[in-house]
Protein backbone atom coordinates (compact mmCIF):
# COMPACT_ATOMS: atom_id res chain seq x y z
CA UNK A 1 0.00 0.00 0.00
CA UNK A 2 1.39 3.39 -0.90
CA UNK A 3 1.01 6.60 1.08
CA UNK A 4 -1.91 7.86 -1.03
CA UNK A 5 -4.02 4.76 -0.36
CA UNK A 6 -2.93 4.86 3.30
CA UNK A 7 -4.14 8.43 3.74
CA UNK A 8 -7.48 7.69 2.06
CA UNK A 9 -8.03 4.56 4.14
CA UNK A 10 -7.16 6.23 7.45
CA UNK A 11 -9.15 9.37 6.61
CA UNK A 12 -12.27 7.40 5.67
CA UNK A 13 -11.85 5.31 8.84
CA UNK A 14 -11.72 8.49 10.92
CA UNK A 15 -14.86 9.77 9.21
CA UNK A 16 -16.67 6.50 9.84
CA UNK A 17 -15.93 6.27 13.58
CA UNK A 18 -18.69 8.69 14.66
CA UNK A 19 -20.96 7.57 11.79
CA UNK A 20 -20.81 3.91 12.89
CA UNK A 21 -21.62 4.86 16.49
CA UNK A 22 -24.65 6.88 15.35
CA UNK A 23 -25.68 4.07 12.97
CA UNK A 24 -25.59 1.48 15.77
CA UNK A 25 -27.51 3.84 18.08
CA UNK A 26 -30.17 4.22 15.37
CA UNK A 27 -30.42 0.43 14.97
CA UNK A 28 -30.96 0.07 18.73
CA UNK A 29 -33.51 2.86 18.71
CA UNK A 30 -35.44 1.36 15.80
CA UNK A 31 -35.48 -2.16 17.21
CA UNK A 32 -36.34 -1.11 20.79
CA UNK A 33 -39.18 1.10 19.55
CA UNK A 34 -40.36 -1.63 17.16
CA UNK A 35 -40.56 0.78 14.23
CA UNK A 36 -41.86 -0.60 10.93
CA UNK A 37 -40.39 0.12 7.51
CA UNK A 38 -43.21 2.59 6.94
CA UNK A 39 -42.36 4.35 10.23
CA UNK A 40 -38.73 4.65 9.20
CA UNK A 41 -39.50 5.92 5.71
CA UNK A 42 -41.90 8.49 7.10
CA UNK A 43 -39.03 9.89 9.21
CA UNK A 44 -36.31 9.77 6.53
CA UNK A 45 -38.29 10.81 3.48
CA UNK A 46 -37.26 14.25 2.31
CA UNK A 47 -34.70 14.65 5.09
CA UNK A 48 -31.56 16.46 3.93
CA UNK A 49 -29.86 15.48 7.18
CA UNK A 50 -30.37 11.72 6.71
CA UNK A 51 -29.36 11.99 3.04
CA UNK A 52 -26.14 13.78 3.97
CA UNK A 53 -25.44 11.40 6.86
CA UNK A 54 -25.91 8.14 4.95
CA UNK A 55 -24.50 9.61 1.71
CA UNK A 56 -21.25 10.42 3.52
CA UNK A 57 -21.30 7.01 5.21
CA UNK A 58 -21.72 5.19 1.89
CA UNK A 59 -18.94 7.18 0.20
CA UNK A 60 -16.49 6.64 3.07
CA UNK A 61 -17.33 2.93 3.40
CA UNK A 62 -16.95 2.34 -0.36
CA UNK A 63 -13.49 3.89 -0.47
CA UNK A 64 -12.38 2.27 2.79
CA UNK A 65 -13.61 -1.20 1.85
CA UNK A 66 -12.23 -1.01 -1.69
CA UNK A 67 -8.73 -0.25 -0.41
CA UNK A 68 -9.04 -2.86 2.34
CA UNK A 69 -10.14 -5.61 -0.05
CA UNK A 70 -7.24 -4.71 -2.33
CA UNK A 71 -4.75 -5.12 0.53
CA UNK A 72 -6.24 -8.39 1.75
CA UNK A 73 -6.21 -9.92 -1.73
CA UNK A 74 -2.66 -8.76 -2.46
CA UNK A 75 -1.45 -10.49 0.70
CA UNK A 76 -3.66 -13.58 0.74
CA UNK A 77 -4.59 -14.41 -2.85
CA UNK A 78 -2.49 -15.76 -5.72
CA UNK A 79 -3.87 -13.26 -8.26
CA UNK A 80 -1.78 -10.58 -9.98
CA UNK A 81 -1.77 -7.09 -8.51
CA UNK A 82 -3.23 -5.51 -11.65
CA UNK A 83 -6.22 -7.90 -11.58
CA UNK A 84 -6.72 -7.31 -7.87
CA UNK A 85 -6.72 -3.54 -8.33
CA UNK A 86 -9.33 -3.79 -11.07
CA UNK A 87 -11.49 -5.99 -8.84
CA UNK A 88 -11.05 -3.63 -5.86
CA UNK A 89 -12.16 -0.62 -7.93
CA UNK A 90 -15.22 -2.54 -9.18
CA UNK A 91 -16.00 -3.71 -5.64
CA UNK A 92 -15.79 -0.15 -4.32
CA UNK A 93 -18.04 1.08 -7.12
CA UNK A 94 -20.53 -1.72 -6.41
CA UNK A 95 -20.73 -0.60 -2.77
CA UNK A 96 -21.01 3.04 -3.82
CA UNK A 97 -23.85 2.53 -6.29
CA UNK A 98 -25.85 0.05 -4.19
CA UNK A 99 -25.38 2.33 -1.17
CA UNK A 100 -26.34 5.41 -3.15
CA UNK A 101 -29.46 3.64 -4.40
CA UNK A 102 -30.41 2.74 -0.83
CA UNK A 103 -29.99 6.35 0.29
CA UNK A 104 -32.10 7.47 -2.68
CA UNK A 105 -34.88 5.04 -1.77
CA UNK A 106 -34.67 6.02 1.90
CA UNK A 107 -34.86 9.76 1.35
CA UNK A 108 -36.18 10.66 -2.10
CA UNK A 109 -38.17 7.83 -3.68
CA UNK B 1 26.14 -30.51 33.24
CA UNK B 2 25.85 -34.11 32.01
CA UNK B 3 23.31 -35.39 29.53
CA UNK B 4 22.47 -35.19 25.89
CA UNK B 5 20.47 -32.98 23.62
CA UNK B 6 18.19 -34.30 20.90
CA UNK B 7 18.84 -31.89 18.02
CA UNK B 8 16.79 -31.87 14.80
CA UNK B 9 18.52 -29.95 12.01
CA UNK B 10 17.07 -29.03 8.63
CA UNK B 11 19.00 -30.79 5.88
CA UNK B 12 18.72 -30.01 2.18
CA UNK B 13 16.96 -27.23 0.28
CA UNK B 14 13.26 -26.36 0.03
CA UNK B 15 12.39 -30.05 -0.27
CA UNK B 16 14.64 -31.12 2.59
CA UNK B 17 13.73 -32.64 5.94
CA UNK B 18 14.77 -32.59 9.59
CA UNK B 19 17.46 -35.02 10.71
CA UNK B 20 18.05 -35.77 14.38
CA UNK B 21 21.44 -35.87 16.13
CA UNK B 22 22.56 -36.55 19.70
CA UNK B 23 24.77 -33.77 21.05
CA UNK B 24 26.45 -33.69 24.51
CA UNK B 25 24.94 -31.13 26.86
CA UNK B 26 27.45 -28.61 28.19
CA UNK B 27 27.41 -25.69 30.55
CA UNK B 28 26.86 -22.23 29.00
CA UNK B 29 26.29 -23.96 25.67
CA UNK B 30 24.88 -21.81 22.87
CA UNK B 31 22.74 -22.97 19.96
CA UNK B 32 25.63 -22.12 17.62
CA UNK B 33 27.88 -24.39 19.75
CA UNK B 34 25.40 -27.21 19.14
CA UNK B 35 25.33 -26.69 15.38
CA UNK B 36 29.13 -26.44 15.27
CA UNK B 37 29.45 -29.68 17.28
CA UNK B 38 27.30 -31.52 14.73
CA UNK B 39 29.39 -30.25 11.82
CA UNK B 40 32.76 -30.96 13.44
CA UNK B 41 31.99 -34.31 15.04
CA UNK B 42 28.93 -35.88 13.43
CA UNK B 43 28.40 -34.63 9.88
CA UNK B 44 30.95 -32.37 8.13
CA UNK B 45 28.57 -31.82 5.19
CA UNK B 46 26.28 -29.64 7.34
CA UNK B 47 26.08 -26.11 5.93
CA UNK B 48 25.49 -23.08 8.14
CA UNK B 49 26.72 -19.49 8.39
CA UNK B 50 28.52 -17.71 11.19
CA UNK B 51 31.49 -15.38 11.67
CA UNK B 52 32.06 -13.47 14.90
CA UNK B 53 30.34 -15.77 17.46
CA UNK B 54 29.76 -12.79 19.78
CA UNK B 55 26.60 -11.10 18.46
CA UNK B 56 28.21 -8.46 16.28
CA UNK B 57 28.21 -9.70 12.69
CA UNK B 58 24.58 -10.82 12.42
CA UNK B 59 25.27 -13.84 10.21
CA UNK B 60 24.26 -16.82 12.40
CA UNK B 61 20.49 -16.29 12.71
CA UNK B 62 18.38 -19.44 12.41
CA UNK B 63 14.94 -20.67 13.39
CA UNK B 64 15.28 -22.24 16.84
CA UNK B 65 12.28 -24.16 18.20
CA UNK B 66 10.00 -22.19 15.90
CA UNK B 67 11.40 -18.72 16.51
CA UNK B 68 14.10 -16.79 14.64
CA UNK B 69 17.07 -16.13 16.91
CA UNK B 70 20.75 -15.19 16.81
CA UNK B 71 22.23 -18.55 17.64
CA UNK B 72 25.61 -17.35 18.97
CA UNK B 73 23.97 -15.46 21.84
CA UNK B 74 21.11 -17.87 22.48
CA UNK B 75 21.86 -20.22 25.32
CA UNK B 76 20.51 -23.74 25.05
CA UNK B 77 19.27 -23.51 28.64
CA UNK B 78 17.02 -20.62 27.62
CA UNK B 79 15.27 -22.32 24.71
CA UNK B 80 15.49 -26.10 25.28
CA UNK B 81 13.89 -26.81 28.63
CA UNK B 82 13.27 -30.46 27.69
CA UNK B 83 16.70 -30.92 26.06
CA UNK B 84 15.20 -30.87 22.57
CA UNK B 85 16.15 -28.44 19.84
CA UNK B 86 14.69 -28.03 16.37
CA UNK B 87 16.91 -25.79 14.27
CA UNK B 88 15.98 -24.68 10.77
CA UNK B 89 16.93 -21.96 8.31
CA UNK B 90 15.39 -18.47 8.60
CA UNK B 91 11.89 -18.21 7.16
CA UNK B 92 10.87 -15.81 4.36
CA UNK B 93 14.19 -16.42 2.57
CA UNK B 94 15.15 -19.04 0.01
CA UNK B 95 17.12 -21.93 1.46
CA UNK B 96 20.52 -22.40 -0.18
CA UNK B 97 21.35 -25.56 1.76
CA UNK B 98 20.65 -26.83 5.27
CA UNK B 99 20.72 -23.83 7.63
CA UNK B 100 22.05 -21.25 5.16
CA UNK B 101 19.55 -18.94 3.43
CA UNK B 102 19.99 -16.58 0.50
CA UNK B 103 20.10 -13.11 2.10
CA UNK B 104 20.21 -11.27 -1.24
CA UNK B 105 16.54 -10.11 -1.23
CA UNK B 106 16.98 -8.86 2.34
CA UNK B 107 19.91 -6.61 1.38
CA UNK B 108 18.38 -5.59 -1.96
CA UNK B 109 15.35 -4.29 -0.10
CA UNK B 110 17.67 -2.48 2.30
CA UNK B 111 19.03 -0.65 -0.74
CA UNK B 112 15.57 -0.06 -2.24
CA UNK B 113 14.62 1.68 1.02
CA UNK B 114 17.65 3.96 0.48
CA UNK B 115 19.54 2.57 3.45
CA UNK B 116 22.88 3.99 2.31
CA UNK B 117 24.07 7.26 3.87
CA UNK B 118 24.08 10.20 1.43
CA UNK B 119 26.68 12.72 2.55
CA UNK B 120 25.76 16.40 2.58
CA UNK B 121 29.31 17.65 3.05
CA UNK B 122 32.73 17.00 1.59
CA UNK B 123 35.91 16.18 3.45
CA UNK B 124 36.92 19.83 2.99
CA UNK B 125 34.00 20.95 5.20
CA UNK B 126 34.23 21.20 8.96
CA UNK B 127 32.89 18.24 10.93
CA UNK B 128 29.30 18.86 11.88
CA UNK B 129 28.68 19.15 15.59
CA UNK B 130 25.73 17.02 16.73
CA UNK B 131 24.76 16.84 20.37
CA UNK B 132 23.77 13.32 21.51
CA UNK B 133 20.72 14.70 23.31
CA UNK B 134 19.19 16.35 20.23
CA UNK B 135 15.68 14.88 19.73
CA UNK B 136 16.38 13.76 16.16
CA UNK B 137 19.72 12.24 17.16
CA UNK B 138 18.01 10.28 19.94
CA UNK B 139 15.61 8.83 17.37
CA UNK B 140 18.51 7.95 15.07
CA UNK B 141 20.48 6.38 17.91
CA UNK B 142 17.48 4.27 18.97
CA UNK B 143 17.79 2.06 15.90
CA UNK B 144 21.42 2.43 14.91
CA UNK B 145 22.58 -0.82 16.54
CA UNK B 146 20.86 -3.02 13.93
CA UNK B 147 23.25 -5.81 12.87
CA UNK B 148 21.16 -6.93 9.87
CA UNK B 149 20.80 -10.46 11.19
CA UNK B 150 17.47 -10.91 9.40
CA UNK B 151 15.59 -12.11 12.52
CA UNK B 152 12.92 -9.40 12.14
CA UNK B 153 12.57 -10.16 8.43
CA UNK B 154 12.06 -13.86 9.16
CA UNK B 155 9.56 -13.08 11.95
CA UNK B 156 7.47 -10.65 9.86
CA UNK B 157 4.00 -11.78 8.74
CA UNK B 158 3.80 -8.99 6.17
CA UNK B 159 7.03 -10.14 4.52
CA UNK B 160 5.54 -13.64 4.37
CA UNK B 161 2.36 -12.37 2.70
CA UNK B 162 3.75 -9.59 0.50
CA UNK B 163 6.88 -10.34 -1.50
CA UNK B 164 7.39 -6.64 -2.24
CA UNK B 165 7.43 -5.48 1.38
CA UNK B 166 10.84 -4.09 2.37
CA UNK B 167 10.67 -5.54 5.88
CA UNK B 168 11.47 -4.16 9.35
CA UNK B 169 15.28 -3.95 9.06
CA UNK B 170 15.33 -1.93 5.83
CA UNK B 171 12.66 0.47 7.09
CA UNK B 172 14.37 0.86 10.47
CA UNK B 173 17.57 1.78 8.66
CA UNK B 174 15.64 4.33 6.58
CA UNK B 175 14.19 5.83 9.78
CA UNK B 176 17.68 6.14 11.25
CA UNK B 177 18.86 8.13 8.23
CA UNK B 178 15.68 10.22 8.08
CA UNK B 179 16.66 11.45 11.56
CA UNK B 180 20.32 12.01 10.69
CA UNK B 181 20.61 15.67 9.73
CA UNK B 182 23.97 15.08 8.03
CA UNK B 183 22.18 12.99 5.41
CA UNK B 184 21.16 14.62 2.11
CA UNK B 185 19.07 11.81 0.64
CA UNK B 186 15.79 12.13 2.50
CA UNK B 187 13.63 13.30 -0.40
CA UNK B 188 14.38 10.14 -2.36
CA UNK B 189 14.26 8.04 0.83
CA UNK B 190 10.79 9.23 1.87
CA UNK B 191 9.62 8.71 -1.71
CA UNK B 192 10.98 5.14 -1.65
CA UNK B 193 9.43 4.12 1.67
CA UNK B 194 6.07 5.75 0.78
CA UNK B 195 5.56 3.54 -2.27
CA UNK B 196 4.33 -0.02 -2.71
CA UNK B 197 6.31 -2.31 -0.40
CA UNK B 198 7.12 0.59 1.91
CA UNK B 199 6.19 1.46 5.48
CA UNK B 200 2.43 1.65 4.87
CA UNK B 201 2.24 -2.09 4.28
CA UNK B 202 3.21 -2.77 7.93
CA UNK B 203 0.37 -4.20 10.07
CA UNK B 204 2.12 -3.38 13.36
CA UNK B 205 2.04 -7.01 14.51
CA UNK B 206 5.27 -6.24 16.40
CA UNK B 207 6.91 -9.64 15.91
CA UNK B 208 10.06 -7.72 14.88
CA UNK B 209 10.07 -5.83 18.15
CA UNK B 210 9.38 -9.00 20.13
CA UNK B 211 12.23 -10.98 18.59
CA UNK B 212 14.92 -8.41 17.72
CA UNK B 213 18.07 -9.66 19.47
CA UNK B 214 19.28 -6.09 19.90
CA UNK B 215 15.99 -5.12 21.59
CA UNK B 216 15.31 -2.52 18.90
CA UNK B 217 11.78 -1.42 18.06
CA UNK B 218 11.29 -1.54 14.27
CA UNK B 219 7.52 -1.13 14.69
CA UNK B 220 8.08 2.29 16.27
CA UNK B 221 10.56 3.21 13.52
CA UNK B 222 8.04 2.23 10.84
CA UNK B 223 5.31 4.21 12.63
CA UNK B 224 7.67 7.19 12.52
CA UNK B 225 8.13 6.72 8.79
CA UNK B 226 4.35 6.54 8.33
CA UNK B 227 3.91 9.89 10.07
CA UNK B 228 6.78 11.52 8.21
CA UNK B 229 5.69 10.29 4.77
CA UNK B 230 2.05 11.28 5.33
CA UNK B 231 3.19 14.80 6.27
CA UNK B 232 5.45 14.94 3.19
CA UNK B 233 2.60 13.67 0.96
CA UNK B 234 0.09 16.18 2.29
CA UNK B 235 2.61 18.99 1.75
CA UNK B 236 3.21 17.78 -1.80
CA UNK B 237 6.88 16.93 -1.22
CA UNK B 238 6.41 13.34 -2.41
CA UNK B 239 4.03 11.67 -4.84
CA UNK B 240 3.03 7.98 -4.71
Amino acid sequence: MNVKLYVWQRATAAIMVPLVIIHIAVIFYVSRRGLTAADILSRTHGSVLWAAYYGLFVAAASIHAGIGVRNVLIEWSPFRERSIETFAVLFGQFLLWTGAWTVYVLVLA
Amino acid sequence: MPGELSVSLWRGGDQGRYQTYRVPRRESQTVLDVVTFVQRHLDPTLTYRFACRVGVCGSCAMTVNGRPRWTCRTHVAKVAADDRLTIGPLENLRIIKDLATDMQPFFEKWQQAKGAFEPSKTRADAIEQIRPDEPARRLADAAIECINCGVCYAACDTVRWNQNYFGPAALTRAWTLVNDRRDAGNAARLQAVAGAGGCHSCHSHQSCQELCPQALNPTAAIAGLKRRTVAAYLKGDIAP
